[in-house]
């Protein structure tokens, strides 16, 4: 037995089954380890697309599992760098694994040599460069319990390649994890609780704002109690849509820059704001000293640090919100928000969609409000970046299923790997990633991993031949004058299905789309359907 | 702009240091002084930084230092309920006619002479960073040809609340 056989070990005692890779020579021990277990390893084209395809895959199921990926040294290694920061951005737990040149050599500059632990510094939740063979079980064991537990994020585990191959007798993996130095908190403080339960008993205009955190914690359903025990209106963040129905009666919409103008206006005119798992940043609330000005403010987060960081809340309440909104629901008060209900709806009600979508093209915005809606109850939708995820989180219609999408970095590529790590994990739901022509394309190379492992994801790319995005940006600051927008250079994609062999529906107008979705939705095979935008069209 | 003194207590891991001085830096607090040392238990360092910011700033330096999987412990070292202490040598041109009056100067400071050369002095002393700067200004007529300071080393005064990495720590 050897370092690497202890790896694998190590990674089926954590139940890992599936693993997302790009092989090196460095990581060569790990990956022909692998073959003797029943690890299923997937070959990403791309080691960014590994870390991406973890998340996807993690995120599926509640985050519950770290996602694991592993690959090289040197030049693999960097270019998993984007996906692990994108992964730290949004709290996606991750374990990835890195090969490294033989350890005497490190700090010599050698062949295919990178200091990854040093590069990933600031954006990994903690790293290991595991020096002595016998530390595997202790590392692994730890690694798996920091990026799952408290605020989740990426925890890099690099292995020199001696290491891998170092001889070790025996192996026993940790039953628990011995660190004196990070024990998050998770229940609630109980005297906060009570602050918070007498505030709401006070308060006449309550509003949830509920972020990812909210489904990092898997407190979806216990928020949701709540909110509907006490009838409080609830709007999300972008990386909180879907903690509740799109059509639930308590849901007002996403709040932020890019967000509903009733969801903004309600947390204006909300006396008492519960922040749960937001960090109350730049795009959600852009400016925090409004949301606290003559309103009760309670920030729940697991992460202390979040607390008070962008805006100063009245209640701070450290911990996990799955556990938290479990005590708060035992906490009997009376209060009727009827009121307000009402005048929230009233808003929603008298809101009027500005766009003017021009008639020889598809309008994504109801184009996304159609196909969204004819996607399955449980479906798993995922956006990309750019004007598609902007159109998305505006007009998506969630019901059981679940939203995904990189809030925090902001990854173009990111929902096309996403989605086949998603797939991977849950094979009986229907998983839809939609992009635009840029993101498409630098995620596109992943159509042959869909393709060589069977894991048929459906792809809608929003063609408009631009960076729409940056070119909306320029529009306006720039009064149309248009630099290095132009994607003029794309490829024929009815052409590229072919050449992957995987189907291709093509919509040009309104007209069409109801059929095309129909057609798009209704098997369970790889698919891309090209959605025909305005390229001059804008978000709002 | 406030500063403030922290006691961080931190598993002595490799990387450790990099991992707090590189969460200053890419979060743009400012370091005044950051001192390093093992404790009693050797697997522990004990690491003291003044810090200066305003009051959101420090309190974010507390809770993102804190948050660190290496460090065990982070609190303020309060100035009424604790003692500095900041070691200077300086090495200083002096002619043997003045040399008598600068150790003068320095003995008034309980500073210690512990190189005497032809042309030049190095003095040590200890004391709280006020002490050692009052005699830096001092002693500003003549030339300082080397100073090395090595920032503030602290502890809280009494022995309420000690905190042992051996016992659990919250």
């Amino acid at each position: 037995m050897n370092g690497a056989d202890i790896m694998v070990k190590c990674l089926e005692a954590e139940g890992v089954k599936d693993i997302f890779g790009y092989p090196g020579v460095a990581i060569a021990p790990f990956f022909n380890s692998v073959l003797d277990s029943d690890i299923n390893s997937i070959l990403v084209r791309t080691e960014q697309s590994a870390a991406h395809a973890a998340s996807g895959y993690t995120r599926g199921f509640n985050t519950e599992l770290p996602g694991v990926c592993a690959v090289t040294s040197g030049p693999g290694a960097t270019n998993l760098i984007t996906g692990i920061a994108t992964a730290y951005a949004d709290s996606i737990p991750l374990v990835c694994i890195t090969g490294q040149v033989n350890s005497e050599l490190l700090g010599s500059d050698v062949f295919q040599e990178a200091d990854i632990t040093g590069a990933c510094e600031s954006f990994v939740k903690y790293s290991y460069l595991i020096k002595d063979v016998d530390d595997i079980p202790r590392v692994f064991k730890e690694a798996f319990y920091v990026a799952s537990s408290g605020r989740k994020g990426p925890v890099l585990i690099d292995v020199p390649i001696d290491i891998q191959q170092a001889s070790v007798k025996s192996f026993k993996y940790p039953d628990s994890v011995e660190m004196r130095t990070y024990k998050p908190t998770v229940k609630g403080n109980m005297v906060q609780m009570k602050k918070v339960i007498k505030e709401l008993e006070k308060c006449k205009r309550p509003i949830i704002c509920a972020g990812g955190g909210v489904l990092l914690s898997k407190g979806k359903f216990e928020l949701l109690t709540f909110a509907e025990k006490h009838g409080i209106p609830v709007v999300t963040t972008m990386m909180g849509l879907g903690v509740i129905p799109t059509e639930h009666k308590l849901c007002y919409g996403m709040v932020g820059n890019n967000g509903k103008l009733y969801a903004n206006k309600a947390m204006n005119d909300a006396d008492l704001i519960i922040m749960a798992g937001a960090r109350v940043a730049d795009r959600a609330v852009s400016q925090p000293d409004l949301i606290t000005k003559n309103k009760v403010m309670v920030h729940i987060d697991v992460d202390p640090c979040e607390i008070g960081k962008n805006a100063g809340p009245t209640i701070p309440l450290v911990g996990d919100i799955r556990s938290i909104f479990d005590d708060l629901n035992t906490m009997e008060y009376e209060n009727d928000y009827s009121e307000w209900i009402g005048t929230l709806n009233e808003y929603k009600i008298n809101y009027v969609r500005k766009r003017n979508p021009n008639p020889d093209y598809v309008d994504p915005a109801a184009f996304i409000r159609m196909l969204s809606g004819e996607m399955k109850k449980d479906a798993i939708y995922i956006a990309d970046v750019g004007q598609n995820q902007i159109w998305s989180c505006d007009n998506v219609c969630i019901k059981e299923g679940k939203f995904m999408t990189t809030g925090g970095m902001g990854t173009m590529g990111y929902s096309i790997p996403a989605a086949i790590g998603c797939k991977k994990r849950r094979p009986e739901r229907q998983v839809v990633a939609v992009c635009g022509d840029g993101a498409f394309q630098m995620s596109m190379c992943e159509l042959a991993t869909a393709r060589q492992h069977g894991i048929p994801v459906k792809i809608v790319v929003l063609t408009n031949g631009y960076l729409g995005m940056v070119r909306e940006y320029q529009h306006f600051t720039y009064q149309d004058k248009y630099s290095v927008v132009d994607l003029s250079g794309n490829p024929d994609l009815e052409k590229l299905s072919s050449a992957y062999d995987i189907g291709y529906i093509r919509v040009n107008n309104m007209k069409e789309a109801e059929k095309a979705i129909k057609k798009f939705l209704k098997d369970d095979e790889n698919c891309i359907m090209e959605v025909i935008i305005d390229p001059m069209d804008i978000v709002k | 702009m406030k500063k403030k003194v922290f006691q961080l207590l931190v598993e002595n891991t490799s990387g450790v240091l990099s991992r707090i001085s590189g969460l200053f830096s890419r979060r743009g607090y400012n370091i005044e002084s950051i001192t390093a040392g093992e404790t009693a238990d050797p697997n522990v360092t004990r690491i003291t930084i003044v810090a200066s910011g305003d009051d959101e700033i420090l309190d974010q330096i507390e809770k993102q230092v804190g948050k660190l999987v290496d460090v065990l412990d982070i609190r303020e070292l309060k100035r009424d309920q604790s003692v500095y202490r900041e070691l200077a040598l300086i090495k200083v041109k002096v002619s043997p006619e003045e040399r008598p009056n600068l150790i003068l100067l320095a003995d008034t400071f309980r500073a210690n002479v512990i190189d005497v050369s032809k042309e030049g002095l190095i003095i040590e002393m200890t004391g709280n960073s006020g002490k050692i700067n009052a005699f830096l200004n001092l002693i500003d007529a003549y030339e300082i040809l080397e100073l090395a300071r090595t920032g503030v080393a602290g502890l809280r005064r009494g022995t309420d609340d000690i905190i042992n990495p051996k016992v659990n720590v919250n």
